[in-house]
């Protein structure tokens, strides 16, 4: 997985609460046995009419948002379904943080395993985010590190998991962390109750 | 000190801990299925590492499978993550229920009826319905591909301790009302993310009183309210259902299994992080319209105003939907007319769905402008309901009786809803194009269901039914 500490790029304004993984991934493109390529399908059918015409108005497609990096969305965010090729379609297609008032449980604990950084920002934060940054492109700076966002000349500060924090930092493989472990997790199977 | 259930199977699966570091938890049980596990078995090989367990693993596929004839998938990208499943299984020694088996069927039936769940485990799928599981007493919720693979390579996972939820739900059920319209009434009240952070313990009179199947619906979908899992403490009846499963203890050890297992309910005097309560007298038969599950009311309602809510983003929310579903504000629920009919999926397709919508429909006839399907959620299943001679009541009606599997609950197979038509859905998610591209979803019981599809239209099902089922 890529560390991931400073991000500059405008930010994408998502003005919507609730995104499920659904509509961040459709099911009929989740029958890939890879985990790559699933970015060009990343909204789907909130990008394409029913006839695969891109729709103008909707932000991914505006072109003053092309290739931003930072993703902001209303509460929620990732509800739904576990799949995983959500963050993958969202990494493939160019974000690597997204910003939400709140996010779904899995979908945030998969962010961490694929060098995503998710933020919780408080919703009059991301109010004003989404508001300037619908406005006009809102050039934004992520850095983990000192845990700060800034836009519009302000720094807005978060918290996170120190864990997390440091394992994006270092782009860690989390299972050959674990590796480490193995002796108590032996020891933890040799006194396991088994019916 | 009194500790709550989740608290107790929690502790007892932490394998380490440290300060400033999730815990390291065991799980117990790994249910793996085609669409999220491709990527971690090619990890594991690229990585050259292997399987720890293969025996607290099994698999099966479910997503993709047709329903109408098992052996022809016409989808050769689907055909292709099947087969890579099989090959995965057979290269890493993963227990698999293949096409055909007489235990292949949706991961969360399959993992009950053969006694594979159980309470007090942790049990992991890369799949959010996970929370079924929970019905026994289990700690059990979806994960991601990438911990599908470490539960692959270590048989744990780091985890944060989640906090503690009651949701305790309080009198007796009234009649006609089933447990998906207690968990669907739930998650209206409360909001679709609710259950953040949070592991819930359903409670109260309404909830111990209910079947295992029952039980099963309930937890389903306490992920539709944003809860890493949901469970119920077990009672006689948890203990009841498993025994002479295949994979349940057998003999003396099922008598000190179940010892084990009540022990783990939670203590009278337990405490939690946050306890909500509902009455079962609020809950009627209930129907979604909107786009997702918290966007529903009772049957002798109707979609609900603007002007109904305060926040402004709930107000757009609202718009946005019905725009979405086609419906105006105030049309009552009874006035929705549906063209399609699906019982199945995780949430409402065990033998329990089955007959209670069969009693319903029992010498009646479909609508003819509803195209009505039932998916049996195992072969098992099927098999059982045909020994009943459920199908024929089906057939005869004019429902179409499938091969099991996931099937319109998500629509990846070729079972979709077509754009602009609506389906009366007893599956777990009405999200935009969930069962099909425009296609529009409502979910329902199994019986609420069966009548709109006599009928044609949502109809309160309690007017129709002469006895309880
Ligand atoms: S039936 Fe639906 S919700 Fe359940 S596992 Fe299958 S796709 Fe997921």
């Amino acid at each position: 997985m890529e560390p991931i500490n400073v991000v500059n790029s405008v930010l994408t304004p998502l003005n919507r609460k609730n995104v499920d993984t659904d509509q961040i991934i459709s099911k009929e493109f989740l029958k890939r046995i890879e985990r790559t390529g699933f970015g060009q399908f990343v909204f789907y059918h909130w990008r394409f009419d029913q006839n695969d015409q891109p729709i103008e108005d909707f932000v991914l497609n505006q072109p003053q948002y092309q290739g931003s990096k930072i993703l902001v969305a209303h509460e929620n965010f990732g509800c739904g379904s576990s799949r995983e090729h959500a963050p993958w379609a969202i990494l493939d297609y160019g974000f690597n943080v997204v910003i939400a008032p709140s996010f779904a449980d899995i979908f945030h604990n998969n962010c961490f395993k694929n060098g995503i950084l998710p933020i919780k920002l408080t919703i009059s934060e991301v109010e004003e985010l989404l508001a300037t940054g619908e406005t006009s492109p809102l050039e934004t700076e992520v850095n983990l590190e000192a845990q700060t966002v800034t836009a519009n000349g302000k720094v807005y500060n978060f918290t996170i998991d120190p864990y997390y924090k440091q394992m994006l930092l270092n782009g860690w493989d989390e299972i050959s962390l674990t590796f480490q472990y193995d002796e108590q997790i032996t020891k933890y199977e040799a006194t396991r109750k088994v019916f | 000190m009194a500790k709550n259930i989740i608290e107790k199977v929690w502790d007892q699966h932490v394998v380490y801990q440290e300060d400033g570091k999730p815990d390291l938890l065991y799980i117990d049980l790994h249910l793996i299925h085609e669409v999220t596990s491709p990527q971690a078995f090619e990890g594991l090989r690229l990585n050259n590492r292997k399987v720890r367990r293969p025996d607290l693993c099994f698999a099966t596929m479910d997503h993709n499978v047709p329903t109408k004839n098992l052996t022809t998938i016409n989808d050769p990208i689907a055909k292709k993550q099947i087969n890579t499943l099989a090959e995965n299984c057979a290269e890493f020694g993963v227990k698999l229920a293949d096409m055909g088996h007489p235990d292949q069927g949706i991961v969360h039936v399959i993992g009950p009826q053969l006694g594979l769940t159980q309470p007090g485990k942790t049990i992991v799928c890369g799949d959010s319905h996970t929370s079924t599981h929970g019905a026994f007493g289990a700690i059990a919720f979806g994960i991601g591909t990438s911990e599908v693979e470490h539960v692959l390579s270590t048989q744990t996972l780091w985890q944060n301790k989640p906090k503690t939820m009651e949701i305790r739900v309080n009198g007796e059920l009234g009649f006609g009302v089933t447990a998906k319209d207690i968990i669907l009434a739930i998650i209206a009240k409360f909001g679709i993310d609710v259950g953040t952070g949070h592991i819930v313990e359903f409670t109260g009179d309404a909830i111990h009183q209910l079947s295992m199947e029952e039980r099963m619906t309930i937890c389903n979908m306490s992920i539709e309210a944003g809860a890493k899992a949901g469970l119920i403490s077990p009672d006689q009846i948890t203990v009841d259902y498993i025994k002479g499963r295949d994979y349940a203890p057998q003999g003396d050890a099922f008598e000190e299994a179940t010892e084990y297992w009540l022990s783990l309910a939670s203590d009278s005097d337990a405490t939690y992080d946050r306890v909500l309560e509902i009455d079962s007298n609020e809950i009627e038969p209930f129907v979604t319209w909107g786009t997702n599950p918290s966007m529903g009311s009772g049957i002798s309602t109707h979609v609900p105003y603007a002007a109904d809510f305060e926040d402004e983003s709930d107000k757009q929310a609202l718009k946005k939907a019905l725009q979405y579903m086609d419906l105006q504000e105030g049309t009552p629920l009874t006035d929705i007319a549906i063209q399609h009919v699906f019982i199945g999926s995780c949430t409402n397709s065990r033998l329990h769905d089955l007959r209670s919508a069969a009693a319903v429909i029992e010498g009646k006839k479909v609508s003819e402008n509803v195209k009505a399907i039932v998916v049996p959620g195992s072969v098992t299943v099927k098999k059982q309901a045909e020994e009943e001679g459920l199908d024929k009541i089906f057939l005869e009606a004019g429902f179409e009786w499938r091969e099991s599997g996931c099937s319109m609950c998500l629509a990846m197979n070729e079972d979709v809803v077509p754009a602009g038509e609506r389906c009366a859905s007893t599956s777990n998610r009405n999200f935009e194009g969930r069962q099909g591209a425009g296609s529009r979803t409502h979910l329902v019981s199994p019986q609420m269901a069966a009548a709109a599809a006599i009928a044609g239209h949502f109809v309160d099902v309690r007017e129709i039914l002469n006895v309880p089922v």
